[in-house]
């Protein structure tokens, strides 16, 4: 329904180009309907927006926010995971290390990717990247879009749960600055394993959940189709947890999505992270793993 | 008054069965035990101080349901909360307890259990106290949704603290623990204990069966599988446990740390 949407809305704009008088007049004013209809979307409709296989990856934020981007792969234990990206790069000039789930952008890419579901070497490769990050002084800034870690035979023998866990400690003492950015999909411990963070941002169509919609739905009312019903329960838009003040920050998306202007995004979102990195880089290490600590902490306190 | 054994079927009356600890006589099956009666057997008379009894989470989401799903649950168990912690002692080692139970509300980690564990971390690590958590847990708590969630990075981030000051953390994970608790404090003890074939993953069986579309082998996931890849230091019986803790509790009397 809402790639239904984008799709007309595309086609409109690509016909107003040739269209005159009365016809582009009547394209513009079915143009304005649906960018009204796309301004303002229910918890379903953020959570397939956040989906939309269109959506800005991974690589384009590393090429749009980074230069001289280094990828390291492997997590020296058995395999590389393709799931994850990660490396060394430059934020205006400064060395960080970067993280992000990876889904791939098109079907070939999607299965070499896991669809951006990590195994445990996904998760272990991204903390060998993190230690290395605090052995040379390099802010993390890591972005989520995950439909969760994934539920395979091999991820369990080699010990998911335990990666993921894992991830968590480290991060919670890590003594650089953290800055998470959930990008599409934030679903469950497998999102939360990068995202352990000093500071949370969110893509103003982003959700993040304890699980997916579909996976809530049939768990607690045995009917997978009931995600409308999830989506809305689950409180998981940004706008919602920001409200919750259990996020730091939402970055505004384009009318119709971020695709529409990765510009626009991209530009947000560099001074964002800019602005969070200065805020951050003045504390010491202690101070800043006290702070992280404290942050969680609170989480929940009755 | 007996218990019939889910396991084998076989009829044991019920003193005999709580006086085996819920482990069936019979097929020595384990089978769950509350956790009053896990501390209670496990600690020296008299030394058992439950804390935070009457710590208990909200409805931060305002869940459909809820309120009323987990008044049944308070009403059935008799527990405020999935789990229970405590200060007592082994073989008069003294240590700070946590259990959580499956029979209430699947033994899942919403915010009053995410707190009363990460208390009990914080007061083990205050008090310079070993600490030994029981899981049994079907994850994190759904209907707290986000905030269950962050209670994974709570708990493990309390862990990670109570470690770096040097503190023993015994992890005993038994019938079932999975999901987010095995993605998060659980899975992060200094020395990893289960009792014999309890289910032990982070998905469960049926998702893994659904994703990947056909049958596990038996005893997929079960501590024996999970001893096998490296993840359990040792499988214990519930009738040894008390004695095993006590040995633990024992070894790490001592250490000199070298600065």
């Amino acid at each position: 329904m809402i790639k239904a949407m984008i799709r007309e809305l595309e086609e409109i704009e690509s016909a107003q180009r040739t269209a005159q008088g009365a016809e582009f007049a009547q394209l513009a004013a079915r143009r304005d309907a649906l960018l009204h209809q796309l301004s303002d979307l229910t918890p379903e409709q953020k959570v397939l927006m956040a989906r939309y296989p269109r959506r800005p990856k991974i690589s384009q934020y590393v090429d749009a926010l980074f230069t001289d981007f280094f990828e390291q792969r492997g997590d020296r234990q058995c395999r590389e995971d393709r799931s994850i990206l990660g490396g060394i790069a430059l934020f205006h000039g400064r060395p960080v290390t970067v993280l992000g789930h990876r889904k791939g952008g098109n079907i070939e890419e999607n299965l070499a990717c896991n669809f951006g579901m990590p195994g445990p070497e996904g998760y272990r490769k991204a903390l060998r990247l993190m230690k290395q990050a605090e052995k040379f002084g390099r802010p993390v800034i890591s972005f989520i879009d995950t439909p969760g870690a994934y539920p395979g035979m091999e991820a369990e023998e080699r010990g998911q749960g335990e990666a993921i866990a894992r991830n968590l400690a480290e991060m919670s003492r890590l003594r650089v600055p953290v800055i998470s950015i959930v990008t599409g999909e934030g679903s469950s411990g497998g999102a939360l394993a990068l995202g352990l963070a000093d500071r949370i941002l969110m893509l103003e169509n982003a959700y993040y959940s304890v699980v997916t919609p579909e996976g809530c739905a049939s768990i607690l009312w045995k009917d997978p189709k009931k995600r409308d019903e999830a989506c809305m329960a689950l409180k998981l838009t940004a706008q919602d947890l920001l409200g919750f003040g259990v996020i730091d920050g939402i970055v505004p998306e384009a009318v119709g999505g971020a695709q529409r202007d990765t510009q626009a995004l991209f530009a947000r979102l560099d001074r964002e992270i800019a602005q969070a990195l200065d805020a951050l880089e003045g504390k010491d290490a202690d101070t800043l793993v006290r702070e992280r600590y404290a942050k969680y902490r609170r989480i929940g306190l009755a | 008054m007996t218990v019939t054994c889910p396991a084998c079927g076989r009829e044991t009356a019920q003193a005999v069965w709580h006086a085996h600890l819920c482990v069936c006589p019979a097929c020595g099956s384990h089978q769950p035990i509350a956790a009053r009666a896990r501390l209670t057997a496990l600690c020296d008379e008299g030394t058992l101080a439950e804390m935070n009894a009457d710590l208990v989470g909200g409805d931060p989401l305002d869940f459909p349901g809820y309120a009323k799903k987990l008044a049944a649950q308070r009403e059935k168990t008799g527990m405020q909360e999935a789990v229970m912690t405590a200060t007592g002692r082994i073989d008069g080692h003294p240590a700070v307890l946590a259990v959580l139970d499956a029979q209430f509300f699947m033994g899942s980690m919403g915010t009053g259990a995410g707190e009363k564990i990460t208390r009990a971390i914080e007061y083990a690590r205050d008090a310079q106290l070993p600490l030994i958590m029981f899981s049994a847990s079907g994850g994190a708590r759904m209907q707290e949704g986000f905030f269950s969630l962050m209670q994974m990075a709570k708990t493990s981030a309390a862990v990670a603290d109570f470690s770096d000051k040097g503190g023993l953390y015994i992890s005993v994970l038994t019938h079932p623990t999975t999901g987010g608790v095995t993605a998060s404090f659980a899975s992060l003890g200094d020395i990893m204990l289960a009792e014999p074939n309890a289910l032990i993953g982070f998905a469960g069986p049926r998702v893994i069966e659904q994703t990947i579309g056909q049958r596990l082998p038996e005893g997929f996931q079960r501590s024996e599988f999970q001893q096998e890849h490296g993840f359990i230091d040792q499988i214990v019986p519930r009738a040894q446990m008390r004695t095993v803790l006590s040995r633990l509790l024992r070894l790490h009397e001592g250490g000199v740390k070298r600065t």
